[in-house]
């Protein structure tokens, strides 16, 4: 499991008790979003009516992530289209910059991701909770139930909203991390079974090499979408 | 031969195998929480700085390149409507126009027609007449010429007669009695000769 290891590149920096040195885990970030900050730049320099390549990534992209976004939350959630627009290229950059041999996959780490669905938690409620006021508790009281069954729906809602952060969290940390591992042992594989025996796992390895890089894909846009179905139920409470 | 081989490969292969696994024993570094606290500031900082720098400057950017796109596209479609709109209209005033100028051709080839004709037809009524007339008055002349004629041809017959009686006889005959048998002879041949 050497490639979820996080190592210290350069000296330790600690503010006050909390060490915060940068990590190979630090140096992945920067990377993702620093590509994502190059490519979206490049992208948006130049207006042409006929788009270069790069402005044609960008546009697509955004009009993508638009489209995502007013499909599953509506127009009422344009004002956190920047937030998800980053969400999901910083997730989608993490996810596929780890497919590359000897890079660190920063979300197959659950404190990365947790926090990240934390954040999305407790922003969701928040906000729901500024547009909705109490009322925005009537999320834990679907309509049309009988009273009778009330008191149980009530308690189960309450616990599958809480279970929300760790769902999502454990949803991407766990794709990551299998996918990652399930690679490393059929690589394993191919070691330990040698020239004659390694050409089937190396042709598994091939093959879950393609499907790894389409669940970076889908995690990350399932991780968005989720973030916009939480969003569509604080915003348009209708349960 | 090759399943020795294999399986050979395989028993030799499984004790490198497990010595490779052994290394790496030690649990998922994911539960460890020696970095968690500088995978949080990490995150946050580079999350932070991407989000602020998407959303301040590079995605109303995207957007407005989408935007002005969108709309000049809209425009120049626009454009495009009006232009064939008025190419359109352009056209059937150019129709009509033409229609008009065909019309208004027609009628003065048919005026011009009438007229030459009215002026063939007063020419031809006035040669005509001309004509008429001038028949008639052939017709009178040839009625006279017909009339005197018979006197003349008897004038002529009878100094012919008196000029061979002359030649013939050498006497001097009496132009009376010659007359007298020419008017003898038409009276009796005269219409043989003069077709009546």
């Amino acid at each position: 499991m050497t490639q979820f290891e996080v190592y210290r590149i350069g000296p330790e920096i600690k503010v006050g008790a909390f060490d915060i040195s940068f990590t190979n885990a630090s140096l992945f970030m920067v990377i993702s979003s620093l590509a994502i900050l190059i490519i979206f730049n490049l992208g948006s320099k130049k207006n042409s009516i006929l788009p270069n390549k790069i402005q044609l990534l960008s546009e697509l992209s955004y009009s993508f992530v638009s489209k995502m976004i007013s499909d599953t939350a509506g127009s009422k959630a344009k004002p956190y289209f920047s937030f998800i627009f980053s969400l999901f290229m910083f997730v989608l950059f993490c996810n596929m910059f780890g497919m590359i041999p000897y890079t660190f996959t920063v979300t197959s780490h659950i404190i990365v991701t947790f926090i990240l669905a934390a954040f999305i938690f407790i922003g969701v409620t928040v906000i729901g909770f500024i547009k909705h006021g109490f009322g925005y508790l009537k999320l834990f009281v679907p309509s049309g139930v009988p009273i009778v069954l009330l008191p149980l729906i009530v308690v189960i809602e309450i616990i599958s909203y809480l279970s929300r952060p760790i769902s999502l969290s454990v949803r991407l940390f766990a794709n990551m991390m299998a996918g990652h591992t399930m690679m490393k042992v059929f690589g394993g594989f191919v070691v330990s079974l040698g020239i004659v025996g390694g050409w089937l796992p190396l042709s598994f390895s091939v093959a879950l090499t393609g499907l790894e890089i389409l669940v970076a894909f889908l995690q990350a846009y399932v991780f968005a979408i989720l973030t916009c179905i939480y969003l569509n139920d604080a915003l348009n409470l209708h349960h | 031969m090759f399943k020795k081989i294999f399986l050979y490969s395989l028993i030799t292969n499984f004790f490198f195998t497990k010595k490779i696994f052994a290394a790496e024993s030690g649990g998922m570094p994911q539960l460890d929480p020696e970095f968690w606290i500088s995978q949080i500031f990490w995150l946050v900082l580079t999350f932070g700085v991407l989000y602020s720098v998407l959303s301040k400057l590079i995605l109303p950017k995207i957007s407005a390149n989408l935007e002005l796109r969108k709309s000049q596209i809209q425009e120049n479609i626009e454009a495009a409507e009006k232009q064939r709109e008025s190419s359109e209209a352009k056209l059937k005033e150019f129709n009509e126009i033409i229609l008009k100028s065909k019309i208004e051709a027609k009628n003065i080839f048919k005026d011009a027609r009438e007229k030459v004709i009215k002026k063939i037809n007063s020419k031809k009524e006035i040669l005509d007449k001309q004509i008429d007339d001038e028949i008639k008055k052939a017709e009178v002349e040839i009625d006279t010429l017909r009339q005197s004629a018979p006197e003349k041809i008897n004038k002529i017959a009878v100094v012919t007669s008196t000029e061979i009686l002359k030649k013939l006889i050498g006497a001097e005959i009496n132009n009376s009695s010659i007359s007298a048998i020419v008017d003898d002879l038409v009276k009796k041949n005269g219409d043989k000769y003069y077709g009546h």
